[in-house]
C-alpha cells in the first residue's frame, strides 16, 4: 500500500516516491493568491507559499493571525476559498490537541484510515518510532498528554505523507517532553525526507527544527528567512540569537535587541508587514 | 475543611524570586493524612451492598403488616404475597403470563428499536434526512403516547397488534431522539481529524460517528426499556385475555392485593433484569468513556 519513503533525503528518492499528480514539479506545496475569509473578514489575504520537497518550514506568527486557517487549507479541510493550492495527495495532520478517537485503542487510532486492512504490526511500529510500542492496547482516556501527542504523531506518520502538517502540536506539553518530541520530529523528517509544515508560537521550536522560518502577519507571509545554521542546533550559537532577536522583532515583540538589517535569502517575494495588527500577547 | 484552613488562615507562601528572604520562619500548616482507598473500601462486597435497600424495603414492610399498622385489606404482606407467589408459579399462571407479556415486549422492542434507529440514522447523518424527518417526529412526540390507545384499537383491533405496536412507539421515540441527539453530539473536530486521516464518508459514519453516538444510543435504550414496560402495562389492561397486565386487572376485580403486588414485583425484578442488561452492555461497549464512575 505505501510508497517506500525510508532513505536519504534526496531528489531521486522523491522522485521514485512519485508526487501526486496536482503538485507541480519541485514543490510540495504551492499556495498562489489565496483568500479565505470569515464573514467578509479576509484572514489569509492572497498569500504566496511554496514548499520544496523535504523542506522543513517553519510558520510563525501572533495567535488568530490565520497560521491554523492556512493549515487547515493546506489539509484539505477547508475548501471554501479562493486561489491556487497545490499540495501532495499524501498529507498528514497532527493537530494541537491529538484528537484521538477515544472509543478505538491506541493502536486501531494509529491505523484508522489506512487503506487496505493495516495489522496491529503496522501501528505497533509506528509506535515504537515515537517510543509509545508498549501502549499500544491502552484506551486513549489513559494516556498522559504527552503520551497522547506522541501517539497522534504516530498516527500522522504512519501514513508516510509527502507533506507533514503540524499545528502547534507541541504546544499542551511539558518543557521536557516537549524537547523529546521535538526531536524526534527530527528525526522522523530526516529518516523520512517529507515536507514538513511547522505552525508555532515558539521561535527558539522554529530556529531548532527548521530549514525556513515564515512569519506571518495580515493574512500573508510577511517574513521569511532560511535558518541556514548546522544540525544539530546550539540555541546558544551567536547566530542562532541574531536570527531569533531579528524573528522576534518580525513578530512584533517589543524590546528584542534588532541585529544589523540582514536581506532575506529566500528568493520568494518577502513583504515586510509584521505584526502591527494585533495587541496582546501570544500565549497558547 | 482543613485544607481551606491551611490555605487560607495564613499569608500565601513567597515564590517571587529575587525577594529577599523572609526573617521570621514560615509557621507550618497542620497536615491532615490522605487515606488510601484499599484501607476503607471493599470491606462490604458491592452486591451486598446494593442488596440493603430493598431489603431494608422489605423487613419494615413485613413488620408493619405484622403489627397491623399497615391493614391486610390495604396491602398483603411480603410473607403472604411469597406464598401468593409460590402458588401462581406453580400453578403455571405467572410462568405462562411472563412469557406472554416477554414475547409483546421482545417484539415490540425489536420494531420499535428498528424505526427510532433507522430515523435517526436517516436525520441525525444528513441534512436532507433531519428536515424531512426531524420536523415530523418532534411534532408527534409532543402528543401523549397513552392517548392513542383508543384510535390502535379501533384500527388493529383487539388482539396482540395494538398492544405490540404501543410498546413499538413508546420505545422508537425515545430511540430516535436519543441516538440523534448522539450523532448530532459527536464532537466536530473528531469527524475533521478523521477527514483528515483520509476516511470516506461511510468510514466516517462506522468510525467516527456512530461510536460517538454510542453513549447516547444506550441512554435511549435505557429510556426505551422502561418505557417498554409502562406501555406493556397498559397495553394489557386494555381487552387483553392474557399476560402479566391481565392477571393484575383480574385481581383487581378480587380484591387480591397479594396477587397485584406479585405482579407488580415481576415487573420490578423483570426491570431489573433489564437494568442490568443494559449495565453490561455498557460496561463491554462504553468502557472507552472518561467518565465519572462515583466514588
Ligand atoms: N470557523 C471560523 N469562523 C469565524 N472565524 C474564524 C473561524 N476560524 C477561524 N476564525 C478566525 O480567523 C482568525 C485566524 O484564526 P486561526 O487561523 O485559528 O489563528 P491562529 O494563527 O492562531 O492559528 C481568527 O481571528 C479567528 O477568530
Ligand atoms: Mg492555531
Amino acid at each position: 500500500m505505501a510508497t517506500d519513503l525510508h532513505g536519504p533525503v534526496n531528489e531521486s528518492v522523491r522522485h521514485a516516491a512519485g508526487q501526486s499528480a496536482g503538485a507541480a514539479p519541485g514543490a510540495a506545496v504551492r499556495v498562489g493568491g489565496l483568500v479565505r475569509s470569515f464573514d467578509g473578514r479576509a484572514v489569509v489575504d492572497d498569500l504566496h507559499l511554496t514548499v520544496r520537497p523535504g523542506e522543513f518550514v517553519a510558520l510563525l506568527g501572533r495567535s488568530g493571525c490565520g497560521k491554523s486557517t492556512l493549515l487547515r487549507v493546506l489539509a484539505g479541510l477547508d475548501r471554501e476559498i479562493e486561489g491556487e493550492v497545490l499540495v501532495p495527495r499524501r498529507k498528514a495532520v497532527a493537530f494541537q490537541a491529538p484528537r484521538l478517537m477515544p472509543w478505538k485503542r491506541v493502536w486501531r487510532n494509529v491505523v484508522l484510515g489506512l487503506p487496505g486492512r493495516p495489522d496491529r504490526g503496522t501501528a505497533v511500529r509506528a509506535l515504537d518510532e515515537v517510543g509509545l510500542g508498549h501502549r499500544a492496547d491502552a484506551w486513549p482516556k489513559t494516556l498522559s498528554g504527552g503520551e497522547a501527542q506522541r501517539a497522534s504523531l504516530a498516527r500522522a506518520l504512519v501514513r508516510e505523507p509527502d507533506l507533514l502538517l503540524l499545528d502547534e502540536p507541541f504546544g499542551a506539553l511539558d518543557a521536557l517532553t516537549r524537547i523529546r518530541a521535538q526531536q524526534l520530529v527530527a528525526e522522523v523528517w530526516q529518516r523520512r525526507g517529507c515536507a514538513v509544515l511547522l505552525v508555532t508560537h515558539d521561535v527558539e521550536e522554529a530556529l531548532l527544527l527548521a530549514d525556513r522560518a515564515l512569519v506571518m502577519a495580515g493574512g500573508r507571509i510577511a517574513y521569511e528567512t532560511e535558518v541556514a545554521l548546522p544540525r544539530p542546533r546550539d540555541s546558544s550559537d551567536p547566530r542562532f540569537a541574531a536570527l531569533r532577536a531579528r524573528l522576534l522583532d518580525r513578530l512584533g515583540v517589543a524590546g528584542a535587541p534588532v541585529p544589523p538589517p540582514e536581506q532575506p535569502q529566500s528568493p520568494a517575494p518577502a513583504r515586510a508587514h509584521a505584526g502591527a495588527d494585533e495587541n496582546g500577547t501570544d500565549t497558547p | 475543611m482543613t485544607l481551606d484552613q491551611a490555605v487560607h488562615g495564613q499569608a500565601p507562601p513567597d515564590v517571587s524570586a529575587g525577594t529577599p528572604a523572609r526573617a521570621e520562619p514560615c509557621p507550618s500548616p497542620e497536615l491532615s493524612r490522605v487515606i488510601p482507598v484499599s484501607g476503607r473500601r471493599r470491606s462490604v462486597p458491592r452486591w451486598l451492598r446494593r442488596a440493603v435497600g430493598p431489603v431494608v424495603l422489605l423487613v419494615l414492610w413485613q413488620v408493619l403488616s405484622s403489627t397491623g399498622v399497615l391493614p391486610v385489606g390495604m396491602l398483603a404482606s411480603p410473607g403472604t404475597i411469597a406464598a401468593t407467589g409460590g402458588g401462581l408459579v406453580a400453578d403455571g399462571t405467572l410462568p405462562s403470563a411472563m412469557l406472554v407479556s416477554l414475547q409483546r415486549v421482545a417484539v415490540g422492542l425489536l420494531l420499535g428499536g428498528v424505526a427510532g434507529v433507522a430515523l435517526a440514522l436517516a436525520s441525525g447523518l444528513s441534512r436532507l434526512g433531519e428536515d424531512v424527518i426531524d420536523v415530523t417526529v418532534q411534532m408527534l412526540r409532543s402528543i401523549p403516547w397513552v392517548g392513542v390507545i383508543p384510535l390502535f384499537i379501533i384500527w388493529l383491533g383487539i388482539g396482540e397488534a395494538p398492544k405490540i405496536a404501543l410498546i413499538a412507539l413508546g420505545v422508537a421515540f425515545h430511540l430516535y431522539l436519543n441516538v440523534y441527539a448522539g450523532i448530532r453530539g459527536v464532537d466536530a473536530r473528531l469527524v475533521e481529524a478523521g477527514t483528515s486521516l483520509g476516511l470516506s464518508r461511510r468510514g466516517l459514519i462506522r468510525h467516527v460517528v456512530l461510536p460517538g453516538a454510542l453513549p447516547g444510543a444506550m441512554t435511549g435504550l435505557r429510556y426505551s426499556l422502561a418505557t417498554a414496560w409502562l406501555a406493556l402495562v397498559f397495553g394489557e389492561q386494555v381487552n387483553a385475555d392474557d399476560g402479566l397486565g391481565f392477571l393484575m386487572n383480574q385481581a383487581r376485580e378480587f380484591f387480591r392485593t397479594d396477587v397485584i403486588v406479585v405482579c407488580l414485583a415481576v415487573y420490578a425484578i423483570l426491570g431489573l433484569i433489564a437494568d442490568l442488561v443494559v449495565r453490561t452492555l455498557e460496561r463491554l461497549l462504553l468502557q472507552w468513556r472518561p467518565t465519572f464512575t462515583g466514588q
